[in-house]
């Protein structure tokens, strides 16, 4: 299982629960972890760049011949509305966020097909169904993330490769810390079921699209807290 | 990487072709011959089967010259003659890109 984005909140914490289930975990994050588990290995690369990914997964194919998840949990997000947003900032969550799970998809299924069998994770976001303002560039990036999850369902199918995404809501993580707290109560206020996310509901949903029994579910998007 | 010349390319281009046909039934296997027309006007792969051949291609540029290629790049996906026309005109762009690799 191959997971971005593992230094810290939603990433660390499927880092932690996927090695304690048995599965050989392989992350990375821009920087080092301050912390090591046994049947983890971690890289430091930046996931935008093309030449970094393609030598990583050339060395996951050189030591493990093969690869059963990819998990896209990297991302980026920036409050800002939208007459005040840097094209610079623009850019680094398209890239992070829409460029980099098109790299890593792409490079994991030319592994995973082999095997005729694959699974691919993708993360949304509740930003994009409601159009959280302040959010505008960060929600078209997920919404983005939506589509090609989609897509990749149908051009990854004859693989034996399923494509999903999920949503969550706010879950307290460094990415929320920066949003105003009447922001994330407003936001919660609008979900079905009105509370944070627990990072085991992610991990829920996670576990669901991986079972060998969700092989006939592909190109679906799953949000939490009844949000659609 | 090992000794390049024009000919190991082209072997290792029939091989890969041999390896795409081992995934298909009999009466769907590509002709190995260099003169092979892979896609386009008369070709014997769809669009599906080209990728496929080039992943393996790819795969086996990787294992046998440690060398990390992309074909579809934005080149040949821009060049008026494409490079994916026929088994020679992909084995000349391999070698193409190797010998880049290799100043």
């Amino acid at each position: 299982m191959f997971i971005t984005g593992t230094r810290k909140g939603i990433g660390r914490y499927l880092v932690e629960y996927y090695t304690k289930k048995g599965f050989m975990v392989i992350g990375c994050s821009r920087r080092t972890t301050e912390y090591t588990l046994e049947n983890y290995e971690h890289y430091c690369i930046d996931v935008t760049d093309e030449k970094s990914i393609v030598k990583l997964f050339a060395e996951i194919r050189d030591k493990y011949r093969h690869l059963d998840i990819m998990i896209n949990n990297a991302g980026i997000g920036s409050m800002n509305h939208v007459l005040l947003t840097p094209v610079s900032i623009a850019d680094k969550i398209l890239k992070v966020n829409v460029l980099a799970t098109f790299l890593c998809s792409r490079e994991a299924a030319k592994l995973m097909r082999h095997a005729k069998h694959g699974r691919i994770i993708n993360f949304a976001s509740v930003a994009t169904p409601l159009k959280i303002e302040g959010e505008a560039v960060y929600a078209a990036s997920k919404a983005a993330v939506i589509n090609l999850t989609q897509l990749l369902a149908y051009e990854l199918a004859p693989y034996g490769i399923t494509v999903n995404a999920l949503g969550p809501t706010p879950v307290r993580t460094d990415l929320v810390a920066s949003v105003p707290q009447e922001k994330t109560e407003s936001l919660i206020s609008r979900q079905a079921i009105k509370r944070w996310a627990e990072f085991s509901d992610i991990t829920n949903i996670i576990d669901f699209f991986i079972r060998p029994e969700s092989e006939f579910i592909t190109g679906q998007v799953l949000y939490l807290g009844g949000v659609s | 990487m090992d000794k390049l010349d024009k000919t190991a390319v082209a072997h290792l281009i029939l091989r890969a072709l041999q390896e795409f046909n081992s995934h298909l039934p009999a009466d769907q296997h590509v002709p190995i011959s260099s003169d092979t027309v892979l896609f386009g006007h008369k070709g014997n792969l769809d669009s599906l089967g080209l990728v496929n051949l080039i992943l393996l291609v790819e795969e086996q540029v990787a294992e046998e010259f440690s060398v990390l290629i992309t074909l579809a790049d934005e080149r040949a996906l821009s060049l008026k003659k494409s490079p994916f026309h026929n088994v020679t005109s992909l084995s000349e762009y391999v070698y193409l890109l190797l010998m880049e690799q290799q100043r």
